[in-house]
């Protein structure tokens, strides 16, 4: 049961596959100027992501490892092309919105990744919940960007109104420049510090270390 | 001929598929730093974008599209939600292919890359060209040069972030923002100077 819950709940912290293991970054970008869009992405990443690590976890042990790949290739096109669909029939404007990034689930890291390395070597069920705790994640990153984009720079949150904008008889200015996306570069690196203060054992090594200042520091000494 | 070269122009600088659309961000941020491997990288996004997009177009619209099949007597068939999983396919299939080839002729570069070359199949790079490619209608000679072209920017971008990085080993960074960290708002930032081409009309 612990490990289980290990699985589950590592992911999301400990182990994030955007902040730490820098995988599925693009989309994260690209769908984070709305909070409804955001969660939409992430409902289906997670679907795909779950279902990909069952069916691959499933056969893994028939799945000759020369063609693994494509054969995970061909699982995870299959689930994005019903996901794909699914939102077309049901959510059509949402769609429209998200546009190729839908189709660029298939290419997103974190899928392949995972499907590479845990489902590969576990049973189906701990690869579902990998598969669920990958996508939480994923998902909690994206929402906290959603979060500071949507707000600061329009004013709401999902759609609905937060802080009243100038324009529409409000106090409020919006701040353009969470609205494009390269200030979701620039989110996520600040997100990073945080997370790495807080847990500092996810701090990276510097290539190089820089020597303190050692005429000062010999200065101090005496 | 002129037409050509606005549309590689557009490709590299204007539409640039990492810095305008945040494609491949995953292998970019992760091989950036050195410029060695990033060129290595760089080159080979461009041979497998300058392959899959143009070989992608031409099954999207002998096959694929609606009415492509007329030529074999199916007039109505339209096997247009199959384009995912071809063009995936036929990425995968190219750059299986091409770790052979390196893994056989230049193993040095094999090694450089080592377990990036696998990821070059879920590159968003690769995948999202072709995806463009269909959305923009190109036809098969704008194909070749928008796959070359989104590859050349793709190249450099990579190569100029990891110029950036290498350089940045003499900052003193705060420690919590060493690494990951701090590419992503270096990358930011360069997203920002590559928003100023956006205004140049060709």
């Amino acid at each position: 049961m612990s490990k289980a819950r290990e699985v589950l709940l590592n992911p999301i912290f400990n182990e994030n596959p955007i902040a730490l293991q820098i995988l599925g970054i693009c989309s994260a970008l690209a769908v984070t100027s709305n909070l409804y869009v955001t969660l939409i992405m992430c409902v289906a990443l997670t679907s795909v992501i779950c279902f990909s690590n069952l069916f691959v976890s499933l056969i893994r042990n028939h799945i000759p490892t020369n063609i693994r790949i494509i054969v995970q290739m061909t699982i995870i096109s299959s689930l994005v092309i019903l996901v794909d669909e699914i939102l077309k029939a049901f959510d059509y404007e949402t769609s429209k919105q998200i546009g190729v990034f839908v189709g660029l689930i298939i290419t997103n890291c974190i899928v392949m990744g995972r499907a590479e390395a845990y489902a590969m070597q576990n049973s189906a069920g701990m690869s579902f919940l990998d598969g669920l705790g990958n996508g939480l994640g994923y998902s909690v990153i994206l929402i906290v960007v959603a979060i500071f984009r949507e707000l600061i720079g329009a004013g709401s949150l999902a759609g609905y109104e937060i802080l009243p904008l100038v324009q529409n008889g409000g106090w409020y200015i919006g701040n353009n420049y969470f609205l494009l996306p390269p200030s979701s570069f620039v989110i996520i690196g600040l997100l990073i510090w945080a997370l790495r203060a807080w847990k500092t054992d996810q701090v990276e090594e510097p290539q190089f270390k820089i020597q303190s200042n050692s005429l000062e520091a010999e200065e101090r000494k005496v | 001929m002129e037409y050509y070269l606005n549309l590689f122009i557009k490709a590299v600088f204007i539409e640039n598929i990492a810095l305008a659309f945040f494609l491949g961000m995953c292998t970019f941020l992760a091989i950036s730093k050195k410029i060695g491997p990033a060129i290595g990288l760089g080159q080979a996004v461009v041979v497998v974008l300058t392959l899959t997009v143009p070989i992608n177009n031409f099954i999207y619209n002998n096959i694929l599209a609606e009415g492509a099949l007329s030529w074999a007597g199916l007039d109505d068939t339209n096997l247009e939600f199959l384009h995912l999983i071809s063009f995936i396919g036929i990425i995968a299939a190219m750059v299986q292919i091409l770790e052979m080839f390196l893994d056989k002729y230049v193993p040095v570069l094999y090694n450089a890359l080592g377990t990036f070359l696998p990821l070059i199949t879920v590159n968003c790079a690769i995948l999202g060209a072709s995806l463009f490619m269909k959305e923009r209608s190109y036809n098969f000679t704008e194909s070749i040069v928008y796959g070359f072209g989104a590859g050349i920017g793709w190249l450099l971008a990579i190569v100029a972030l990891a110029g950036i990085t290498e350089r940045l080993r003499y900052a003193d960074i705060p420690e919590g923002l060493q690494g990951l960290g701090i590419t992503f708002i270096t990358v930011g930032l360069m997203c920002f100077g590559f928003m100023s081409f956006g205004g140049i009309s060709l």
